[in-house]
């Protein structure tokens, strides 16, 4: 009976969002059934996560086939913590809908197409199947190429173009190695692979397959040098989109890597892994120099994204118990922070009516609490103590040092500092100073609350780290021996 | 029959990655829906082939096809299918907006 709970958290997103699709012109009620619909399902991801950690974690045979032939969901406490964020995330984007998105937006199915984008990555975090992770995949990318679309302006075409067919091409690459996975292993179960290549020791052809899959999820997730598409094509929608895609779509990917890197290619990591921090390494000073280069407050920002994917990639090729809980911190923070960030530089943008930087200045006068709140995000993200951003950072780098990878802790260290450096250029361009030209509008009070949410939170997950960390260490100890998750799933 | 399926998959990734490369949009288009089928006929080819025999394994039979590639397929089908479409839609969509549909003419500036 406890295990349908785990259906839950993919089944309420999936069914409000058909059911919203016949609402597309009632604005007011489709509102209401969103903050709705977003608290239940806060709810049930609460619950499921009490439960998981206070008990055992859930697995859900789907029509009662035993484990490796049917397809499974797994709530295990990786995937209950990255659900749990996931829905916070919706209930700020729900509130932050509520005054950035018009009903010409809500008539092109804005709502429908967030709730599908929900159902797919918390699919994605559930289940323990690789081919259903493609599927997965596939559903919260359809959402998403529906998203970024709406509002259909000349420069968003242009983007969409290039974000749909990159993700569709390492789709196809997904499949295709999903297909040579099958070909070896004979199953595409996770618990099994981990099994199975466990017992032939992760032999040349293996490795190749995991490096292949690594190029699949570092296109989703913009690694070096697959890394070109995002930034343009993530500033282009509305911010709430932005917003969103930040907060959730290359996290999916750093979630994915985190499980089969853990979970199934784990035994050859003098290969995979130290390849993994060359391109952590490389992928922070990349972001913080396309950062750096823009004076595009929303460009700044979504280059923002890259070096927090190469914090925690760092995190993985480290591999030990500590780094591994260091990248999940830091992917719940990141999620958190991302988003209030796109949120904020979306009302600064409104409100200054241009996103260039040189175009702005003086706004701590006309928006006290928005100038106060970025300040804020942009300590956090740094990774300024006592703030959420340097408890993952921490974590991560004493790892590193610990596993004697000197040169990328260095390298994440310089790029700390940057990335503070480019945030706050943000703000001293865009709020210190005379007013060079009147506000365009006035700061939208729900956005400002969306915000205030994710930063407190943001902000509770650093103050208050003695009492998350012990969650998150336990989630990370399980990563480390695949051994309990294969041994749970198979029921040995 | 591997061996052959393997190399008409392998062709058709060839043309597809040829298709991507291009400058038009509706090559690329195009390339995207080749690949999606070379990946197809490599998931089944990856299964194993056998002639005439059901992907049911019931008491006495004693030669049966893997019937889980086929499910894999089928949805892989399915998601190429309705993503070929969209893309058809967008492409036409971004060439009404933008003039153009050739790649190096969808760069755009900064300063927008």
């Amino acid at each position: 009976m406890m295990s349908n709970f785990v259906f839950l958290p993919i089944f309420i997103p999936l069914f409000v969002g058909a059911i919203l699709v016949f609402l597309n012109k009632k604005h007011q009620l489709t509102m209401k059934i969103s903050y709705l619909t977003v608290f239940l399902s806060l709810g049930v991801s609460i619950y499921l996560s009490y439960y998981v950690f206070k008990n055992n974690p859930l697995i859900l045979e789907t029509g009662a086939w035993k484990a490796p032939y049917g397809i499974i969901l797994v709530a295990d406490k990786l995937s209950v913590i990255m659900i749990l964020s996931v829905n916070v995330i919706a209930l700020a984007a729900v509130i932050f809908a509520a005054s950035s998105v018009n009903s010409k937006m809500v008539q092109h199915y804005f709502y429908p197409l967030f709730f599908l984008l929900i159902a797919g990555v918390s699919g994605a975090f559930l289940t323990g199947d690789l081919f259903n992770l493609f599927v997965f995949f596939e559903v919260l990318l359809m959402a998403s190429y529906g998203l970024i679309i709406i509002g259909g302006s000349k420069v968003q075409f242009r983007e969409s173009v290039k974000y749909i067919l990159l993700n569709l091409f390492s789709s196809i690459l997904f499949v295709t190695t999903v297909a040579f996975l099958y070909s070896v292993t004979g199953t595409v179960n996770m618990a099994q692979l981990g099994e199975r290549v466990a017992e032939v020791e992760q032999q040349g052809i293996l490795t190749g397959i995991a490096i292949l899959l690594f190029v699949v999820f570092a296109t989703k997730g913009a690694l070096f040098p697959l890394y070109f598409w995002l930034p343009k094509s993530y500033i282009v929608p509305s911010p709430v989109v932005s917003a969103l895609f930040g907060a959730l779509l290359t996290k999916v990917g750093v979630y994915s890597m985190l499980r089969v890197y853990t979970l199934i290619f784990s035994h050859k990591l003098e290969l995979t892994h130290t390849f993994f921090i060359w391109v952590a390494t490389i992928t922070m000073l990349i972001g913080v120099i396309g950062a750096l280069s823009t004076s595009n407050v929303k460009l700044i920002i979504a280059y923002n994204i890259m070096p927090a994917i190469g914090f925690m990639l760092l995190g993985i090729g480290t591999f030990s118990a500590e780094s591994l809980a260091g990248t999940i911190y830091y992917l719940v923070h990141d999620m958190a922070i991302k988003a209030a960030l796109f949120f904020l530089a979306g009302l600064l943008v409104w409100h200054a009516g241009t996103s260039n930087l040189n175009k702005m200045g003086g706004f701590i006068k006309t928006s006290p609490l928005l100038g106060w709140m970025f300040f804020i995000a942009a300590l956090v993200l740094a990774g300024i103590p006592p703030f959420s951003g340097f408890i993952g950072k921490y974590l991560l780098l004493r790892g590193a040092f610990d596993e004697e990878h000197y040169i990328a802790a260095g390298i994440g260290l310089l790029s700390s500092l940057l990335i503070l450096f480019s945030v706050l250029r943000i703000f001293i361009g865009a709020f210190w100073g005379e007013v060079k030209e009147e506000p365009k509008e006035k700061v939208r009070s729900s956005g400002l609350a969306a915000s205030g949410l994710l930063i407190a939170i943001s902000i509770l997950l650093g103050v208050g780290a003695e009492w998350f960390y012990p969650y998150i260490q336990s989630a990370a100890d399980s990563l480390i021996d695949p051994q309990i998750y294969i041994d749970f799933v198979l029921k040995e | 029959m591997e061996i052959v399926m393997s190399i008409l998959a392998g062709t058709l990734f060839a043309a597809g990655v040829y298709l991507l490369l291009q400058k038009q949009l509706l090559k690329i288009v195009l390339g995207t829906a080749l690949l999606s089928h070379g990946a197809h006929l490599f998931i089944l080819t990856m299964g194993k082939l056998n002639r005439g025999a059901p992907p049911i394994l019931e008491k006495g039979i004693k030669i049966y096809t893997d019937p889980l590639p086929q499910a894999l397929i089928l949805t892989s089908i399915v998601i190429s299918f309705g993503v070929t479409s969209f893309l058809l839609v967008l492409a036409y969509r971004t060439y009404q907006s933008n003039k153009t549909d050739m790649m190096d003419q969808l760069r755009g500036t900064d300063d927008e």
